[in-house]
This record gives C-alpha cells, structure tokens and sequence, in this order.
C-alpha cells in the first residue's frame, strides 16, 4: 500500500512546494481548498490510515468484544446464575459425559458443560478469557518497559555498557524460552512452596508473567538501541545537548518520542503471542493452576474426551484462534499505519 | 573463512557456558531433598547421605557445577565402595527418578524429536517457499489472495487446537490414519512415516504459513530487481529465472529463519509430543519437570540451547553458500 492511493493523505503529508505552485498554473490549489491544509502530526496520520483500513477495524472490534466480555465476566456470572465452578454432576451420564446433543448445549448452558467435571464451559471460557488477557497484557507491559529501559541505555552510552548489554542480549536469545520456562516455573514454586500446601493462584500468575517478562524484553530491546544509536547523532539531539539537556531530559523528551511507533508495534504484537505460550504451558500443566479458569487448561483437559466430545475442545480452541488472529492482525495493521513504507 | 568459524565456536562455547551456570544455579537452588524422597520413609540419615553421595549432590554448589561439566567433558565417578558407578564422557549424571543415566534417556528420547522435527520441516520448508513463490508470480489473482488469507489464519493458528482437529477428523471420525506412534526409521521405513504422519502434517502445515508469507515479500521484492530483468531480457526461459536467478536471491532470509525454527524445535515440540503421545524430548522435560527430575532437566535445557547456537552458526555459513554476495568476515 503507497502513500499514492490515498490523496488527502498527500495533501496533508506533504505541503506543496509554492514555487511549483507558481510556476505550473496546473497544480495550483484553489484558494477555497487551500484552506483544508492542516497540518497533522504523524500520530494523527497515522490515527487516519488505520480508521481507513478495513481489517483494523473488524480485529479492533473483536478484541474490544474479547476485553468487554472478559470485564464483563461477573454480570454474565450473573445473568446466567452459574458460578464457574458449579458441577451440574446431574447432568452428566454415568461415563461423565454430558447428556443432549452437542457437549450439553442447552438453554441453561449455552455452550455446554465440560465431560467429567460437568462445569459450564460458557463461564469457564468467559473467566479463561480474563486470565488468558491479564496475563498477555501485563507481560507484554512488563516486557516493553524492560526492553525500552535497556535498549534506550544501551543505545545512548555506547562503550563497555552497550557491549555488555548487547551481549546479555545475546545469551538470553540464546535461551531455549519455552523449555526454560517449562522448568523455571515449578522450580521456583518448589523453592517457596512446599508439596504439602499449595501456592495460590495469584503466586503462579506472577511468576509466569516474571518468566514472560524476564525473557521477552530482548527483542524491543534490541529494535530500540538500533533506533537510538541511529537517532543520537541527529541535530535535534544535538541542539538539545548544546542548549544544556540533561541525559534524562534527552532521553525521554527527545528520543523517546521518536521511538514509540515500532515499540507500540511490537507490544502489540507480544500480546497475542503471550496468550499463545501461556496457553502451551497450561496445556502442560504448568500454567495457572485450578480452579481458576484457563483456556489452556481447558483444552489439555479435552485431550481426553476428542473422539467422544469434540465441542469441548472447540470452544477454548477457537476462542484463542480468534483472539491470537485479532491481536496480530490488528498489529499488522498498526504497523502499516505508522510506517507506511513497510510494505508487507 | 577459518577465522569466522573460530570465533563463532568461542561466543558459542561462551554462551552456552553462561546458560548452563545459570539453569544450573537456579536448578540446584531447590530445596527439597530428591534424596529423601528416593529414599523413602524408614530411612536414616546415613541413608540419606549414601543417596546424595550417589548422586553427587553433597558437596557445595560450584563443586557440583565443576564436577558437572567435567562430567561432560571427561565422564566421572559417582559414590564411594559398593556404590561406585562409573558415568563415561559426555556424562550428564542419574535420573532421580529411576537410576538412569541421563545420557541413555537423551538417546532414547533424540531420535523421536529428530523424526518429528526433520519431517515436519520438510513438509513446511517445501509448501511454504512453494506456495509463496507462486504467488508471488500471481500476485492479485484468486490464488493469491486465497494463499495470503490461510497463511494469515495458519500463522494465528496454535499447534494444540489444530493438531487435535486433525487427530479428530482423520483419526478419530474417518479413520484415514491410526493414531501416532514411533517405530524406529531402521526398523520399518513405512510404518515410522506412516506413523508421524499426523504431527508432521501439524507441524509443517502451521509453520509453512509463516514461510509462504516471508517467501512470497522476499519473492515480489527480488522480481523487480535488475538482475531478473536483466536475465529475462536475454532470453532465458521463465522457469530459469524464477527457479533458479530469483529463488536464488530470495531464499536467504527464508533460510535464516527456517534454520533457527529447526534449531528451537529440536529442542523438544512437547506440546506435539503431549497430543500425540510421543516419547520425545519434549516430553521428557515435561515429565521431568513435573517430579523436579534436576539432571533429566539440566540436560534437556541445555541439549535446547545447543540446538539454538549450532543452528545460528550453521545458518551464517549457509548463508556464504547460497548467497553469493555474502562475505564471512
């Protein structure tokens, strides 16, 4: 997608040279229309773009329906009556497996009831969705602010620090992630916790989002030393330093500003990812933990029952289907409609 | 050439020494005893201590960290008397759980993740270039929007929704494929294919989306450049100069990442390995994790981070190979 196809984005972007104004009658711009120029700041342009852009606007949608219903989860807690962890054990044969068609659908349980434990699959995914976001999104906070705190430090001292940064970098990309985190996590709970009691809930959530946090921050690390390194030199920097800027001043009013568009691309783009891996390792049972709900775990518990009872595994399955393909085409789309000269 | 791959070699055997301390001290940082749990209820602390002996965890960390890599290097003694066992080189200590050697269980558990993986990234290699290139040729027809929309999905797609669709549909309601299972290649070509079917359908399909998508930019990009013009303008037939000047010119990246993806796979694909019931070393980290099984780990997440640098390095010198323009230095 070019600049090109968008006109009023090119009289917007770009104010006409007034000599060419001059000198060819035919790119004159009426006066009635020369008023329209405004000057936009490349947030708004960028802010423009992405309401034109067609997919932005169904992924935006979807995810601002995933984060309602996830807030939301109490009220429908509510308006159905169902707590998440009610058992409708009589609803289920003896085999515990949900009687009717389709895994239980019925009006009182709109997607079913889960093969075994006989909770509502409906809740379960409602307040799965809550955690599965949590989790995403903090860890994707956590990591940005880590990864943006380095790679700024890193890019602006140049030295024995850029070198020993970087080459932390390096080794933690090295780091087998997902195997890493496999271990670490009941590792770390076994150091806290003995086998007798266990942790609560809120103590898992916080260290998978640690783990997350604590080996995801290279990537917008790295992206923003380069993009540092390559802005320090400029001569806004420059005359920021000979007007007396302090280094804190020149970091954060002067470079950081120029660097948000691809930080806010890659936090973006490490949410959905997040919601993938949180789901892998609760699919291996070492994400959250009972009886908070999980989709992960929902679908690791529907192993089990794929031949007898598909539409447990369907549910959870989709809905990280939809919310994953949401969050990364809207960060495609985000990207487009900051850097328009990345094409895809 | 030489001065490129020696220097490699030392950040490689430095890294991999950081990971190894680090997996290592947070590892032994576990306060439960393995030895009393092996042990049992009715034991003495003599027992205990034998136990620990065995196993070579009574002396202080560093001791247990030096012994560790000697081990590997070198091979070791474990305990004293009676107890005595000897671990050749590379030795990566006993399962806390059942007295193995650690060694053995990696060399069970390899060519299982080694089987997933290589067919796998045959399939995804081969379809994603494929599917990328042609429409890259066809750019803006049916097909290729048709080829851009499922890469989309497949890349959004997760490994344990789409692997158990697959076992339901062709397993489990046709009936097309019986369930996964390993038989050694040298045993029985056939029914080892036959068998890794599904989870090298599962694998390759999703990864592919990446590459058809990666494949396709490199595609479009490379075709408008001189040089293919250039070879079409001499005359030279379609199928050389997208087959041979431009996939040429556009594979490098594509083999960049289809190297690192291989690297981290062979890693271990536990969560394949979960749905399927393989024996991998994917699953064996699981499992080991699961009953604080320190070496078992310590081996799996290291043998994960030699993957990762090998193929890093494997992946700089290929790049020389296929891309001519590329200079080691």
């Amino acid at each position: 997608m070019s600049d090109t196809s968008h006109p009023t984005l090119n009289r917007a972007g770009e104010s006409p040279d007034p000599m060419a104004e001059v000198n060819s009658p035919v790119d004159v711009i009426p006066v009635h229309r020369r008023r329209e120029i405004v000057g936009r700041s490349p947030g708004q342009l960028a802010w423009l773009r992405l309401k034109r852009d067609r997919t932005a606007l169904a992924s935006a949608v979807t995810l601002v329906v995933a984060v309602c219903v996830a807030l939301a989860a109490p009220a429908i807690q509510w308006l159905t009556g169902i707590d998440p962890t009610d058992k409708f054990v009589d609803q289920l044969n003896d085999f515990g497996m949900p009687l009717g068609y389709a895994g239980g659908i019925s009006s009182d349980h709109l997607l079913g009831l889960e093969p075994g434990s006989g909770r509502d699959i409906l809740l379960q995914l409602v307040y799965g969705l809550r955690t599965s976001l949590f989790i995403a999104f903090v860890s994707a906070v956590l990591a940005s602010v880590v990864g943006v705190a380095v790679g700024i430090v890193a890019g602006y001292a140049r030295g024995w620090l850029d070198s020993v940064v970087s080459w932390v970098i390096d080794v933690t990309l090295a780091f087998p992630f997902l195997i890493f985190a496999l271990a670490v996590i009941p590792i770390v709970e076994d150091r806290f916790f003995t086998a007798r009691e266990a942790p609560p809930p809120s103590f898992r959530i916080a260290l998978i989002i640690a783990t997350f946090g604590l080996f995801s921050w290279t990537y917008t690390a790295r992206l923003v030393r380069g993009q540092v390194i390559s802005l320090r030199e400029r001569e806004f920097v420059e005359a920021a330093r000979a007007a007396g800027a302090g280094t804190g001043h020149l970091l954060l009013r002067q470079l950081l500003p120029n660097i948000w568009a691809p930080i806010l691309v890659t936090l973006s783009l490490n949410v959905p990812q997040f919601i993938a891996v949180e789901a892998a390792l609760a699919f291996v049972n070492i994400g959250v933990t009972e009886p908070t709900p999980d989709l992960g775990r929902m679908i690791y518990n529907s192993i089990g029952y794929v031949a007898s009872d598909p539409y447990y595994t369907l549910f959870p399955g989709l809905t990280i289907f939809v919310l994953v393909l949401a969050f990364n085409l809207f960060g495609d789309a985000l990207r487009d409609a900051l850097d328009p000269r990345s094409a895809r | 050439m030489l001065r490129f791959i020696v220097r490699r070699l030392l950040v490689a055997a430095v890294t991999l020494a950081v990971i190894s301390l680090v997996t290592f001290g947070l590892f032994f940082a576990v306060p439960s005893s393995p030895a009393k749990v092996m042990c049992g209820k009715n034991c003495t602390a003599a027992d205990i201590a034998q136990v620990e002996e065995r196993l070579g965890i009574r002396d202080p960390l560093p001791e247990q960290y030096v012994a560790f890599v000697r081990g590997i290097a070198v091979g070791r003694t474990f305990g004293e008397g009676d107890f005595r066992r000897e671990c050749p080189a590379p030795c990566l200590g006993y399962s806390f759980r059942n007295d193995q050697p650690v060694t053995e269980i990696v060399a069970q558990r390899a060519p299982v993740t080694i089987s997933i993986v290589g067919g796998a990234a045959v399939v995804w290699i081969l379809l994603g270039v494929s599917l990328g290139m042609v429409s890259a040729l066809r750019q803006g027809t049916v097909f290729d929007r048709m080829a851009i929309g499922v890469s989309l999905a497949g890349a959004s797609m997760q490994v344990y929704f789409f692997g158990l669709i697959l076992l339901y549909v062709l397993v489990y309601s046709t009936g097309l494929l019986p369930f996964p299972s390993y038989t050694p290649l040298t045993e029985h070509p056939g029914r080892w294919a036959l068998g890794l079917l599904l989870p090298w359908m599962t694998l390759g399909f999703l990864n592919s989306a990446l590459y058809a998508r990666l494949a396709r930019a490199q595609m479009v990009e490379t075709l408008s450049e001189d040089f293919v013009r250039t070879a079409r303008a001499k005359g030279l037939p379609r199928r050389q100069v997208y087959g041979r000047h431009a996939l040429r010119a556009a594979i490098t990246p594509i083999v960049t990442i289809a190297g690192l993806d291989v690297g981290t796979a062979l890693g271990g694909t536990f969560i394949t390995e979960t749905i399927f019931g393989l024996q991998g070393l994917g699953k064996a980290t699981v499992e080991a994790v699961q009953f604080l099984n320190l070496p078992v780990v310590m081996a799996t997440v290291l043998l994960a981070a030699i993957f990762i640098v090998v193929a890093n390095i494997v992946v700089d010198l290929l790049y020389a190979v296929i891309d001519p323009r590329v200079r080691l230095s």
